[in-house]
C-alpha cells in the first residue's frame, strides 16, 4: 500500500538521478542475461544432443520414405491405382524401370527389406526379379509374372501400395499388435503374433511392483535413518549410498552370482534343507530375477527422497500428538505419515519412471518372462534393424509415461513432490 | 540416464575415431576361441609381414552396427566376419564394399581363386573363410547312455536336465523339426508352410520350461561347465576347444547339425580400405586358412587348404580333419542353412519366435 502510494506521488530516484524502477529492471535484466548465459551451454547440449535427436528419431515411427525415395517411377502410378482393379501394364513397366535402376545403384536391398516387413517373403521376390529385370522385354506384365508368379497376385500390389505412403501409421499399428490394410483400416494380428501390448502391460506391472516393494522396504529404512542418532544413521546412510555408487552392471552381475541355480542363495537353501540339491529354485532368468534385482537397484531412489523429507519433520509434532492422548499408531498415521507423502510421491515417481525404461537388468536376468518393452526396442534397433518400429514403440512408451505423469499430477499434484 | 548414455556414446566414438590411424585396422569377429584362432593364424602373421597393427573387436553377429556406422558416416570397423545371409543382405543394401575376386591369391597349383574356393564362398561383397556348424553338446557325466540323435535333445524324460538354446528362431526351428523326425532334406520345404511352423513350435513347447536361452557364443560351453544345463545347442568349434584344451567331459552329437559359412566383408566407407583388402587377401590364402584349422575345427573354404590341415596346436594326437563339420560322419543327417529362406521369412519367424518366448 505504502509503495504504491509512493509511486503515485513521486518517482523514487536513485543517487545518480535515474528512476529506481528503470535502474532496477536494468540490473535485473543484466542478471537474468548472466543467468541465461550460464545455462546456455547446458541448454545447447540438451537440445542438440538430446531433444533434437530424439525428435528426429521419433519421426521415423510415422515416416519412412524408403519406398517413395527409391521407387521413383512406380510410386506416382501406385497413387492413382485404386487397389482393387487388376494391375495395368503401365504399373508393371514402372516397376521394371525401378528394379533395373535399383539393381544398378545397389539399393535394391533397402526396398526389399522394407517390403519384406509388409509382406513376408517378398525380399527374394524383389532381389531375384531385380537381377533379371534388365533382360525383360515388353509386355512387362507377362514377362515379370513369368519370372515370379507372385507378381500376378493382387496382394503383392496392395502391399506395395501401403508401403508407398511415406507418412504411414503401419509402424504405430505394429507397435500395438495391429496391421494397417490397404483400405486404411486396422485389424488385430493373429493370437500367436501379438506380443507388444502384452509387453507394455508387463512393463507397467513390473514397474508398479518395484515401486510398491521399494516403498515397503525403503520406508522403514528411511525412518531409521532420519530418527537414529547421527553417528549410527551416518553409517547406515553409507550402507545405502555404497550400492548407489556402484555400477549398475556390477550390481546386476552380483545378483546373478547370488541367485543362479548353483549360486549362493540356492546353496544356502540346500544347506538348510529348504530345497534339495536336484530341485533348486529358479530365481533368475525369469520375472522373479528381474523383480529382485530391480527392486534392489532402485531402492536408494526411494529411500533418499523419503529420508530427506523425514529429516525436516520436527519431532515435536508427534510428541504434541501423544501429549494430547494419541496412541503411537494414531500419532504416526494421522500426524507423521501425511507429512512424508511428498517424499513418497517423489520416490515413487522417480523409481517408476526409471523402472519403466529399465534395460540392462532385465536383459541380463530377465530370461523370457522377465523382459520388458525396452528390450524389444533394443531388439529392433540392433537385431532386426527395424528402426521405424523401434521408434514407434519408443513413441508409445513416451506417450504412456506422459499420460501417467498427467494422472499423477491430477491425483497427487506435482507441486506436492519434494526431492529434498 | 539417456543423456548419460548418449554422452558416453559420443565420447567413446570420439576416442575410437582418434585412436584409429592409417597403420591399424579394426577386425571384428565373434570372440572366444574363434577370434583366438584368427588372431593366431591371420592377425599375427599379417602384422609381422606388413608392420600394420590389427585391433580385434568382438560382436555377436548381425548387420546393425555396420549399418549404424555406414549411415552415420563414421565407419570404425574395417573388416567384419559375418554369416552368409548377412553378407548377401548387406551387399544388396549397399552397406558393404565390393571385392574384386581376381585380386585374390591363386592356389599353390596355379588355379585361380574363383575355382579354388568352394561353391558359395565368394560373393560380390564377401570372401569366405570357414564352414562352421550349429549342433548340440552334452555333459558326459550326466548320462549313462549318451544321446545320439536330434530327437534325444528334445527327450526330457530319457535325458533329464536343462537345455541350452540360442535365443533366435534361426537354426532352433529347423532343429525342432529334425528332432520331431523330419529328415534334413525336407526341413525347409516344411518350414515354409504354416503347419510346418506350427509343428516346430509345438516341438519347442515340449521343452520350453527346461530351456536356458543364450545369446553370445561363449555362453554355451560355460553353461555346460557350470552344470546349469546338461545339453546345449552350440557351435562345434567352441565346444571342441573346451574338450581338447580344457579337457572338459563334453560330447558332441552331429546328427541334425546345421552348417553355414562365415565370410569377411568390408563396411562401405572404411577408412583403411586398401589395408583391409590386403588383410583379406592374405588371410584367405591357402596356407592361412589351413593354419587356422589347427586352432579350431572350422573347415577352410579353399579346396587347396584341405590337404594341408594339420593337428591341434597344443596336442599333436588330435587330427583336426576328423572334427570338421564336413566329415562323412558329420554330414550323415546334416542341413545347410538356407540363407534365402531366412532372408525372406526371418522377419516373420523371429517375430513369432519372440511372441512364443514371451508367452
Amino acid at each position: 500500500m505504502q509503495a504504491s502510494q509512493n509511486k503515485k506521488n513521486e518517482q523514487m530516484l536513485t543517487s545518480d538521478g535515474i528512476p529506481l524502477k528503470k535502474k532496477l529492471s536494468k540490473s535485473l535484466f543484466r542478471s537474468r542475461l548472466r543467468a541465461f548465459g550460464l545455462v546456455t551451454p547446458l541448454l545447447l547440449l540438451i537440445s542438440i544432443g538430446f531433444v533434437f535427436p530424439i525428435l528426429v528419431f521419433l519421426t521415423r515411427g510415422i515416416y519412412n520414405d524408403t519406398f517413395e525415395k527409391y521407387m521413383v517411377n512406380l510410386t506416382p502410378v501406385l497413387a492413382e491405382w485404386n487397389g482393387i482393379s487388376e494391375p495395368t501394364e503401365e504399373m508393371f513397366e514402372a516397376l521394371v524401370l525401378d528394379l533395373v535402376w535399383l539393381k544398378e545403384t545397389k539399393n535394391i536391398g533397402k526396398v526389399a527389406s522394407r517390403m519384406n516387413r509388409e509382406m513376408s517373403g517378398s525380399r527374394s521376390l524383389f532381389t531375384s526379379s531385380a537381377r533379371k529385370a534388365k533382360k525383360l522385354e515388353a509386355p512387362y506384365k507377362e514377362s515379370l509374372i513369368k519370372v515370379k508368379k507372385k507378381w500376378g497376385d493382387l496382394e503383392t500390389w496392395r502391399a506395395m501400395k501401403v508401403t508407398s505412403h511415406s507418412l504411414t501409421p503401419v509402424f504405430l499399428a505394429s507397435a500395438l499388435d495391429m496391421k494397417y490394410t490397404a483400405e486404411g483400416s486396422f485389424i488385430q494380428k493373429s493370437e500367436d503374433r501379438r506380443i507388444h501390448v502384452k509387453l507394455f502391460i508387463r512393463t507397467l506391472e513390473i514397474s508398479l511392483i518395484v515401486v510398491i516393494a521399494g516403498l515397503i522396504l525403503g520406508y522403514p529404512v528411511a525412518f531409521l535413518l532420519a530418527n537414529l542418532p547421527i553417528r549410527i544413521s551416518n553409517l547406515l546412510l553409507i550402507l545405502v549410498l555404497l550400492p548407489f555408487w556402484t555400477s549398475l552392471l556390477v550390481r546386476t552381475t552380483a545378483w546373478i552370482a547370488m541367485l543362479q541355480g548353483q549360486g549362493v542363495l540356492n546353496d544356502l537353501f540346500v544347506v538348510f534343507g529348504i530345497a534339495t540339491d536336484e530341485d533348486r529354485f529358479t530365481l533368475i532368468y525369469n520375472k522373479a530375477g528381474t523383480l529382485i534385482s530391480m527392486t534392489h537397484i532402485l531402492l536408494p531412489f526411494m529411500i533418499l527422497p523419503i529420508y530427506s523429507v523425514m529429516k525436516t519433520i520436527p519431532p515435536s509434532y508427534v510428541r504434541a500428538a501423544k501429549s494430547m492422548g494419541a496412541t503411537n499408531w494414531t500419532a504416526f498415521w494421522r500426524i507423521y505419515f501425511p507429512q512424508t507423502i511428498p517424499g513418497i510421491g517423489a520416490g515413487a515417481i522417480l523409481v517408476f519412471i526409471l523402472a519403466i525404461s529399465f534395460y540392462i537388468t532385465p536383459a541380463l536376468v530377465g530370461g523370457q518372462d522377465g523382459t520388458m518393452i525396452s528390450n524389444f526396442i533394443d531388439y529392433h534397433m540392433r537385431k532386426s534393424l527395424n528402426w521405424s518400429l523401434a521408434a514407434a514403440m519408443g513413441g508409445v512408451l513416451l506417450v504412456i509415461i506422459l499420460f501417467l505423469y498427467w494422472i499423477y499430477d491430477r491425483v497427487v499434484g506435482i507441486d506436492n513432490m519434494k526431492l529434498g | 540416464m539417456k543423456l548419460f548414455k548418449l554422452t558416453f556414446a559420443t565420447v567413446s566414438a570420439l576416442f575410437v575415431a582418434f585412436g584409429a590411424n592409417a597403420e591399424s585396422i579394426t577386425v571384428v569377429s565373434w570372440g572366444g576361441a574363434y577370434t583366438k584362432s584368427q588372431v593366431e593364424a591371420y592377425h599375427k602373421p599379417w602384422s609381422q609381414k606388413t608392420g600394420n597393427q590389427v585391433v580385434s573387436e568382438d560382436y555377436s553377429g548381425g548387420l546393425a552396427e555396420v549399418k549404424a556406422q555406414v549411415e552415420s558416416g563414421n565407419v570404425t570397423w574395417d573388416v567384419v566376419d559375418v554369416e552368409l545371409s548377412d553378407a548377401l543382405q548387406g551387399c544388396d543394401e549397399g552397406i558393404l564394399e565390393e571385392i574384386d575376386h581376381s585380386t585374390l591369391p591363386a592356389a599353390p597349383d596355379g588355379s585361380p581363386a574363383t575355382q579354388d574356393f568352394l561353391p558359395g564362398a565368394l560373393q560380390d561383397c564377401a570372401v569366405g573363410n570357414i564352414v562352421w556348424s550349429t549342433l548340440y553338446a552334452y555333459d558326459k557325466t550326466k548320462f549313462d547312455t549318451p544321446p545320439t540323435t536330434m530327437a534325444d535333445f528334445f527327450d526330457i524324460e530319457k535325458f533329464p536336465g536343462k537345455r541350452g538354446m540360442r535365443k533366435l528362431g534361426k537354426a532352433m526351428l529347423e532343429m525342432a523339426l529334425m528332432g520331431d523326425g523330419v529328415p534334413a532334406a525336407e526341413v525347409y520345404d516344411l518350414l515354409g508352410t504354416e503347419e510346418g511352423v506350427q509343428r516346430a513350435f509345438a516341438k519347442l513347447d515340449t521343452i520350453k520350461d527346461h530351456v536356458v536361452w543364450w545369446e553370445a557364443g561363449a555362453q554355451p560351453p560355460q553353461l555346460l561347465a557350470d552344470g546349469e544345463v546338461s545339453m546345449t545347442i552350440t557351435w562345434n568349434g567352441r565346444i571342441f576347444n573346451a574338450i581338447a584344451q580344457e579337457k572338459q567331459p563334453f560330447g558332441l552329437v552331429w546328427d541334425g547339425q546345421i552348417y553355414d559359412l562365415d565370410l569377411f566383408v568390408i563396411p562401405k566407407g572404411s577408412k583403411n580400405k586398401e589395408a583391409a583388402l590386403d588383410f583379406i587377401r592374405f588371410s584367405t590364402d591357402t596356407k592361412r586358412l589351413a593354419d587356422q584349422a589347427s586352432w579350431i575345427p572350422y573347415g577352410p573354404l579353399r579346396n587347396s587348404s584341405i590337404p594341408l590341415i594339420g593337428t591341434f596346436h597344443s596336442d599333436p594326437s588330435i587330427k583336426m580333419i576328423d572334427h570338421m563339420p564336413t566329415t562323412e560322419v558329420a554330414l550323415k543327417n546334416a542341413l545347410q542353412n538356407d540363407f534365402e529362406f531366412w532372408a525372406d521369412n526371418g522377419e516373420e519367424l523371429n517375430e513369432r519366435f519372440n511372441a512364443w518366448l514371451a508367452n
